[in-house]
């Protein structure tokens, strides 16, 4: 039930997705959000679209898990398709209707768009654990720490946040099944009366997660955590030949998809 | 009434992604009403998932569980209601406690059964008299209480539904060992009193072997051993095997025996063990 949540979820494999310095995944991700906005006709939807089929296939990411995730954005979607079709104008379909031929490609290049937005971020997500991704990230927004932003600590703090998710919806899980055990019901009754049998989840997940935060601050302290200065990295992140190919790409990417842009495909 | 019968039972986690592990599988088991039985297994034996089956908050992947001749899996209805039957007190069940008061805690559960005011408030009083929780702390908050204190009355929370079938998860773990047994004997008592079925999950043989009648013995995922204490404590070298403890009595008469000392097997109290030893010693082997 929780467990099947899927957010920022890592699934462990061996393939040159896996491989790539999590930095150039992320400086990737990027480009291919910028290019999937450059993007105008259909020619480049193609395009977009074949790289991000030709990206599962390299990592081993399965269309059902892409699917997964995008249960919870299903009603975005639609809406977005829906109110594209009724709103954009142009020829009607039929005389007389408000639906226009623009108004359909337009919202199958909106629907598009989103669910390569969240697919492209998900095969980040999918190949990269949290370790590498806050670790590529620090390193990215290095340059910021000279204008004293404290991005050692944000990036610290995200991990460790990323680190618990994990652990508190165990956590739920499991305060869930001791209560339906003394027969809470959180499936039927009006909103209200849901909203208020979550009280005896939410009090004890909050001690909990109050009692873990403090036994975390002393484990830390006590092996001499003290912040982000003067620390180094067991596992140094280093570019390799292949991370310098896939940027290569996906500047090549970029350019093509502007290009196209002004070619108006 | 409430003989519990499971057959063939299999259940897989996370069907269908690269994760999936059939924690369960081919489980037969019956088990008669009234019984005391100890369930013990190493750490993801599949003992907590069997468990759980019991009172329906898992459906298996396949197989059937009938309670009192009904199979509790058959409809939502005949799900909610194993669970007023069936009582399972989850390991550290002092981590649920959530209202403001001791009281409101113990009633939460015979609350959901929809009982009147006068049923749960007998009920509650009932229950904290079967683990030993004094009136005077019903209305102070359940998070300002002992370690103990706080297990006793989760324990209450569940006995306030008046299963006829206890199961509890690692009751004892983290206890001190006065603690330990006043929990043991609060369940043995509630049993004697009610005529309730018990299951023991624990990896403390010395309790279980005390107070069980039969000891189920779970290795990944499949009944492994099933018997007496007597029987399943005789097989000490296959329980070592698959990484468990024996009770400290057996493990001295096996220490005994390879010194050279002819004991009889399945041994698993000191009572025992000393009548072995004198009866050993009347020989005159040692």
């Amino acid at each position: 039930m929780l467990k099947d949540i899927t957010l920022g979820q890592f699934f462990p494999g061996d393939t040159i997705a896996h491989r790539l310095d999590p930095r150039a995944k992320l400086l990737l991700v990027v480009l291919f959000i910028v290019a999937l906005f450059q993007a105008r006709g259909w020619v480049a939807y193609g395009i977009l679209t074949l790289v991000v089929a030709v990206c599962m296939r390299v990592s081993h990411i399965s269309g059902k898990n892409i699917f997964k995730g995008l249960k919870p954005m299903i009603f975005i979607i639609a809406l977005t398709g829906v109110l594209n079709i009724f709103y954009t104008d142009g020829t009607p379909i039929l005389p007389g209707w408000i639906i226009t031929w623009e108004g359909i490609a337009r919202a199958i290049q909106m629907v598009l768009r989103i669910v390569l937005l969240i697919t492209g971020t998900f095969l980040l997500t999918y190949t990269t654990s949290p370790i590498a991704l806050t670790d590529g990230l620090e390193l990215l927004l290095n340059p910021l720490k000279k204008l004293r932003f404290p991005v050692h600590e944000m990036t610290i703090m995200m991990s460790m946040a990323l680190r618990f998710i994990p652990t508190l919806i165990e956590e739920t899980d499991k305060i869930m099944s001791a209560q339906k055990a003394r027969g809470a019901d959180f499936e039927t009754g009006s909103l209200m009366e849901r909203a208020k049998a979550l009280l005896p989840v939410l009090v004890p997940l909050f001690v909990s997660a109050f009692r873990r935060a403090d036994e975390l601050a002393v484990a830390m302290e006590s092996r001499c955590y003290h912040g982000g200065e003067g620390r180094t990295r067991m596992k140094q992140l280093i570019f390799a030949g292949r991370d310098y190919i896939a940027l290569a790409l996906g500047i090549l990417l970029l350019a093509g998809i502007i290009g196209l842009k002004k070619l108006g495909l | 009434m409430s003989e519990i019968i499971v057959e063939k039972l299999r259940h897989v986690y996370s069907a269908g992604t690269p994760f999936e592990v059939a924690a369960i599988e081919d489980i037969d088991l019956t088990i008669p009403q009234g019984q005391l039985v100890g369930v013990i297994g190493h750490t993801g034996s599949g003992k907590s998932t069997f468990i759980q089956h019991l009172n329906a908050l898992l459906s298996p992947s396949s197989g059937k569980i009938y309670c009192g001749g009904q199979d509790i899996n058959e409809s939502k209805l005949s799900r909610r209601d194993v669970k007023h039957q069936v009582g399972l007190v989850f390991q550290y069940p002092e981590y649920q406690l959530f209202e403001e008061t001791v009281y409101k805690d113990i009633a939460f559960g015979p609350k959901n059964m929809k009982l009147s005011q006068e049923e749960i408030d007998q009920r509650v009083r009932e229950a904290a008299g079967f683990v030993g929780v004094e009136e005077e702390l019903f209305e102070k908050s359940p998070l300002e209480l002992s370690g103990g204190q706080k297990r006793r009355i989760a324990i209450a929370g569940v006995i306030a539904m008046r299963p006829g079938v206890l199961i509890l998860d690692e009751p004892t773990a983290g206890l001190d060992p006065l603690g330990c047994r006043q929990i043991l004997d609060n369940i043995c008592a509630y049993r004697e009193k009610t005529g309730a079925t018990v299951i023991l999950v624990s990896h403390n043989m010395d309790d279980v072997a005390r107070i069980a009648q039969r000891i189920i013995v779970f290795s990944h995922g499949r009944v492994v051993m099933d018997g007496s204490a007597g029987e399943v404590f005789s097989r000490a070298e296959e329980l070592i095997a698959i990484g468990l403890d024996v009770p400290r009595a057996t493990a001295l008469a096996m220490a005994l025996k390879k010194q050279g000392m002819a004991l009889p097997d399945g041994i698993y109290t000191h009572e025992q063990l000393l009548a072995a030893v004198l009866e050993n010693r009347g020989a005159g082997t040692c």
